[in-house]
């Protein structure tokens, strides 16, 4: 289970989150959405440390994410699998070398590890893509690699960081139903940050709408579309005022 | 004519006042930047150490690492090398016709190939290569997020990014230096052979005049600091590179005016605590 708890952020005197409190149980989905730079991803981060809460804790398993030591941090997070906003695929590696690397830093034998990203790959659709470079695949495809390499560890947790911006309608809803499958398969608990509500409404089993640093509304599909909530219609609607 | 006077006299007391705030604002601006600054090395390099007992990690990196700095570095360190060697052979001989033995010219050459401009030259040059091209990689897989990717896959940036490049840097710097004095007093010595009609023999007889083997390990230890330092620079300012590409170029610009600035530091300072 992963609790946000009263968490406080800012940068550079600027509140970005200011009470931020969710919970998310094991083997669920929650889709976090709301306006860009309202501190979507900046939650997301805090959850594998990458950020340091100004006030409030992450608890990820019992664990307060920001008091972890060093090794205590690393054994955390590989049980949590993120999928960055633009993949963040490492530009020097194939994407066979990129999938290893997590799998490089547990007790695996080379065998091993080729045949769980070979798994890895097949199940985002990408089979034989593995000694090509990340500057030869298109964004959805990097996408799917992004992806891959989350999946391939089987982590208990996944975290993705809008995973469909930028991609075209089909290559959203393949992306839509890789998630799903991966939640399927691996029975993982996931949170989800986008604006993409259709996205949102396929992938998740609770959408949370962030609005002024705080959670403005938690529900699940049904509820939110059915919402009487002035700012959360607003939002879903995609209206302009 | 009275407005401009009264003005005029009331201007300077208050514009004194506000520069003189103004002044003590950026003084304190500045002080407070400069101990943050000292913070972050002192955190930096704690983070470098607690990552050196990750040699899984970082040892097969430092192999690629040590070609990279080293190997690839090898023809601009010599091909500078080779034409200081030559001007200090005919700067000396200029400097001393008809006042000093011609032989001196060895020694000059030596010496200063030795002490002063094999490192500090190689040094300047690997500043803006190494330095520029570590500084440049980690600033733009730090503004991808690519180190946080890193992060988030159980890798330490430090053991996985930086160790391998200040290890290299420390380790593969004297190596270059050396073949860069080498190169030097080569060229020096053909350059007194075929221009200065000097022979072999007198050339290495002011070679050897004053020659003391702390002159081979003072130069050679100093390039070791200056690799230390500039690939410390490089990895510091490269993973602290923010926005897009204007601040990856910032963060180019920066660790090559820091790294030639503080290598020149280094020198005078090494000059003061070991040559006296």
């Amino acid at each position: 289970m992963i609790q946000f708890r009263d968490l406080h952020k800012s940068f550079d005197a600027k509140p970005v989150l200011t009470g931020f409190t969710l919970t998310v149980p094991d083997q669920e989905t929650v889709v976090i959405i709301g306006y860009s730079g309202t501190g979507k991803s900046v939650a997301l981060k805090h959850v594998v440390g990458l950020l340091q809460p100004d006030a409030g804790d992450v608890i990820v398993d019992g664990q307060v994410v920001s008091n972890l030591e060093r090794d205590a941090l690393m054994a955390l997070r590989r049980e949590i699998g993120f999928v960055f906003q633009f993949a963040a695929l490492f530009d020097s590696m194939t994407v066979f070398d990129n999938v290893a690397l997590g799998l490089r830093r547990r007790d695996l034998s080379d065998d091993e590890i080729a045949e769980r990203v070979r798994e890895a790959l097949a199940v985002v659709d990408l089979t034989g893509a593995e000694e090509t470079y990340p500057a030869e695949l298109s964004g959805g495809m990097r996408k799917r690699v992004g992806i891959a390499r989350a999946i391939a560890f089987r982590p208990r947790y996944i975290l993705y960081d809008e995973p469909t911006t930028g991609l075209d309608p089909v290559t959203s809803a393949v992306i839509d139903q890789l998630m799903v499958r991966t939640r399927e398969h691996l029975g993982v608990t996931g949170i989800v940050v986008t604006h993409d509500m259709r996205s949102a409404y396929t992938v998740g089993d609770r959408i949370a709408m962030l609005y002024e640093g705080k959670i403005r509304q938690v529900g699940t599909v049904e509820q939110i579309q059915q919402t009487e909530d002035p700012v959360v219609r607003q939002f879903i609607e995609g209206r302009p005022t | 004519m009275l407005f401009p006077l009264c003005v005029c006299a009331s201007l300077p007391p208050f514009s004194v006042r506000t520069s003189f705030s103004a002044v003590i604002q950026r003084i304190g601006r500045s002080t407070v930047d400069a101990v943050k600054s000292v913070g972050r090395f002192g955190h930096f390099m704690g983070d470098l150490a607690r990552a050196v007992p990750d040699v899984a990690v970082w040892g097969r990196l430092t192999l690629v690492q040590l070609r990279r700095v080293g190997v690839d570095s090898l023809p601009v360190a010599l091909f500078i090398a080779a034409f200081t060697g030559v001007v200090l052979a005919l700067q000396a001989s200029y400097t001393f016709r008809n006042t000093v033995p011609l032989y001196f010219v060895g020694t000059l050459v030596g010496k200063t190939m030795m002490l002063e401009l094999g490192p500090v030259l190689v040094g300047l040059a690997l500043a803006g290569r190494v330095g520029a091209s570590m500084a440049a990689e980690l600033g733009t897989m730090k503004v991808t997020e690519q180190v946080d990717a890193l992060e988030t896959l159980a890798y330490d940036p430090q053991s996985f990014l930086v160790l391998p490049r200040v290890i290299a840097g420390t380790v593969m710097f004297p190596v270059v230096a050396a073949l860069a004095i080498l190169v030097g007093i080569l060229t020096g010595w053909i350059a007194s052979l075929v221009l200065l009609d000097l022979s072999t023999h007198e050339f290495i007889k002011g070679l050897k005049l004053f020659y003391q083997f702390k002159d081979t390990w003072f130069g050679l230890f100093k390039a070791a600091t200056f690799g230390f330092t500039i690939a410390v620079v490089g990895c510091m300012v490269g993973l602290g590179a923010r926005g897009g590409a204007e601040g990856v170029g910032l963060s180019t610009t920066r660790a090559v005016v820091y790294s030639a600035v503080l290598l020149l530091v280094l020198d005078a300072f090494w000059a003061l605590v070991l040559l006296r």
